[in-house]
């Protein structure tokens, strides 16, 4: 470096103004983007962290309960608690009983232990007629439960604020009385079985998507231009045509008097009086996921198909390569980028699908977002549906990771 | 594909193996929609092709459940309709400029943590719509926007952005920023230079963008289910109910219409790529 400085026209160094103008352009670019930034900060980033604080918060039942885990704090679980456990409960519940807002607890306390329902009702109904000293004696003379320390176990290990509880559910297990982790009764095992049915649906419907969307893509990419944008309109017209449309023209087809069946029967494979069923099961959400998804594959695998100059096959088959070989050394491994996105983009949208499942899955082909959706408007237990919610938020945000680093965000193409 | 003479059968074979899957693969992924439309002109109850319209019998077929659809007192399509533009009119707006706005500022060279940006602002078209919908529901709720057709703008221009975001940034990776610096220094001022200048030539960018996002809008029934009340129901959230219940013909007519629609969308957003490609000198 020469110690002379060079001077820009209005006499400051050059290094500096152009560091000026640096700034200036990188401040102009980030107020560009500030605006949807903020947006989607305010409206979509904050709900979602919104949600993952929903799936963990357990202060509803601390805060009504407030005397009562204050006195519990600092009892073993071993004996029975002193008298200000006791003491703090029977105030705790009066002031819920006046208010008539101890319904609340009841549902949380029983999720805890089975039986807390008819013990709390039975309790606050009797209430009015203690007398002030030794709430102990009189809790217990209401209800024999009262002596039970397991009980008042799970009511000290409803006590803090945070609980992870609804994340153990949504993978079948729960604590068990003695704050261990336990797989739940067999019969109540139903959220493995909807993860495993979500990932099988979400694979196969790639798979399939993949075997139908590699040739056509093909043809696309090799046919001269006027014939493939005609054919190119069987793919686009479904990529724009309402999801609903497409579910209701399924529901149309698959039904037990629909076409389908109509050709099966026709066929001879089925007899009429005993029609198979398309719908309602998870023949019909693999069917109407993979043909409403193809184009989601089609599209990526089309464009880079499309950059594929034809001379590199027909040097492969003027050196002595078969069309097979030629195929499978040369064309294949390089429409790997275009099979990579085309394959997490369709895993990625056929795993949160919830729309197409709900309406021909039925019972046994309803994935979790269908389970979502029945806890957030059904059961109404909104801290569970945000722990599923968040579950499946993890699994695609990795995937989401992974096709970022694999394909970069700014190569999807669209149409 | 016309096959040389000289090719040997097994090569024929597998060839015209290859022609019969793809045509197969194309009638799975078109012939669905072409059921529907015969079925809307049924003249019956039942979703069923009957022996008359088989027989291509003119009384097979009427136009009733169109009339239904229109007239109908039981059906709100009107009103439903009536809402899904009005959401989707503005959500479009809402979403086209702020996603244009912050598509300049992405092709930008001098944009800190490119890659992190796109990434989060590409996320709402990724992230599942029940978790969407779920998480804007929450918050709507909160700020006392559940069952207005406010909130369910909002939450449909977040949907409906990441499609303008990468139209637009699509566009303008061809840009040429000489065209700007010309205009600055012939003494144009930026936002002058942007309306005359950029916006003109990212114009087909923008468009099919809005095009996108429009029918985010129009066809999004997810968040919609969680947010709307009666007042706010629109076309998928009609067509939602109708399906649980009972597949009606009324229900054929509107998917109709809907496919109708999306043919015009299809052709114009085809019309326009192909402008854009003319307009970046682009030539295939």
């Amino acid at each position: 470096m020469s110690k002379e400085q060079i001077l820009s026209s209005d006499g400051i160094p050059l290094e500096q103004s152009l560091k000026k103008a640096e700034r200036k352009n990188k401040l102009k670019a980030v107020l560009l983007v500030a605006p949807l930034f903020l947006f989607l900060l305010i409206i979509y980033v904050f709900p979602i962290g919104d949600m993952l604080f929903r799936s963990v918060d357990d202060r509803m039942i601390t805060k009504m309960l407030p005397k009562t885990f204050k006195a519990i704090e600092n009892w073993d679980g071993q004996n029975l608690p002193d008298e200000t456990v006791y003491k703090g409960l029977y105030e705790d519940l009066k002031f819920l009983k006046e208010n008539k807002t101890y319904g609340k607890i009841i549902a949380r306390l029983n999720y805890e232990k089975s039986g807390f329902s008819s013990l709390i009702k039975k309790t606050v109904r009797k209430l009015d007629k203690f007398e002030e000293g030794n709430y102990k004696e009189q809790f217990i003379k209401v209800h024999k439960r009262w002596s039970q320390p397991e009980y008042l176990v799970a009511l000290k290990n409803a006590a803090p604020n945070w609980s992870y509880a609804k994340y153990l559910k949504g993978i079948d297990m729960r604590f068990d009385q003695d704050r261990n982790i336990v797989l739940v009764e067999e019969d109540r095992r139903i959220y493995k079985i909807l993860w495993m049915r979500t990932l099988n649906v979400a694979f196969w419907v790639t798979l399939f998507c993949f075997i139908l969307a590699y040739p056509i893509s093909h043809l696309l990419a090799t046919l001269p231009m006027k014939y493939s944008n005609l054919l190119m309109i069987c793919v686009l017209l479904p990529f724009w045509t309402s999801l609903l449309v497409r579910t209701s023209s399924w529901m149309v087809l698959l039904q037990q008097q629909g076409p389908i069946n109509d050709l099966i029967v026709w066929l001879g494979i089925a007899a009429d009086d005993n029609r198979p069923e398309l719908m309602y099961n998870v023949v019909g959400t693999f069917v109407a996921m993979t043909q409403i998804l193809l184009p989601f594959m089609v599209l990526p695998l089309y464009s880079v198909m499309k950059t594929i100059s034809p001379s590199l096959m027909r040097a492969g088959k003027s050196l002595g390569g078969t069309p097979l070989i030629s195929f499978l050394k040369i064309y294949f491994p390089l429409t790997i980028p275009g099979i990579g996105a085309g394959c997490l983009l369709v895993f990625i949208l056929a795993i949160g699908y919830y729309i197409t499942p709900a309406l021909v899955g039925g019972a046994s082909g309803s994935l979790i977002s269908n389970s979502i959706a029945y806890h957030m408007k059904s059961s109404l237990d909104w801290a569970f549906a945000s722990a599923l919610g968040t579950m499946l938020l993890v699994g695609v945000l990795a995937i989401y990771w992974v096709y970022n680093k694999l394909v970069g965000i700014d190569n999807i193409k669209l149409g | 594909m016309a096959l040389p003479n000289h090719t040997p059968l097994n090569y024929r074979i597998w060839h015209y193996t290859y022609l019969t899957f793809c045509g197969l693969v194309f009638f799975f992924l078109i012939a669905p929609l072409f059921v529907i439309l015969p079925l809307s002109f049924n003249a019956e109850q039942y979703i069923h092709f009957s022996a008359k319209m088989l027989a291509l019998d003119p009384e097979g077929f009427s136009l009733r459940w169109y009339e239904d659809m229109i007239y109908g007192t039981k059906n709100p399509w009107g009103l439903a309709t009536k809402n899904s533009l009005i959401i989707a009119f503005f959500a479009t707006i809402g979403s086209t400029i702020l996603g244009t706005v912050a598509a300049l500022g992405l092709s930008s060279r001098h944009m800190p943590y490119k890659a992190a940006f796109m990434a989060l602002l590409i996320s709402p078209m990724i992230v599942p719509l029940i978790i969407s919908g779920t998480a804007i529901f929450f918050f709507m709720a909160k700020v006392g926007l559940a069952a207005t057709h406010t909130g369910i703008i909002l939450s449909h221009i977040i949907l409906g952005t990441p499609f303008v975001v990468i139209t637009v940034t699509a566009t303008l990776t061809g840009f040429d920023h000489s065209v700007t610096r010309a205009a600055a220094s012939l003494g144009s001022n930026p936002v002058n230079t942007f309306m005359k200048i950029t916006l003109p030539l990212i114009m087909p960018g923008v468009i099919s963008g809005a095009l996108f996002a429009f029918v985010t809008s129009f066809d999004e029934v997810v968040v919609v289910l969680f947010l709307a009340g009666l007042e706010n129901t629109t076309i998928p959230i009609q067509m939602w109910v109708g399906l649980r219940e009972q597949l009606s013909p009324t229900i054929m007519a509107v998917a109709t219409c809907l496919i109708v629609m999306s043919t015009l969308i299809l052709v114009s957003a085809e019309l326009l790529r192909r402008r854009s490609e003319r307009l970046r000198g682009i030539n295939r």
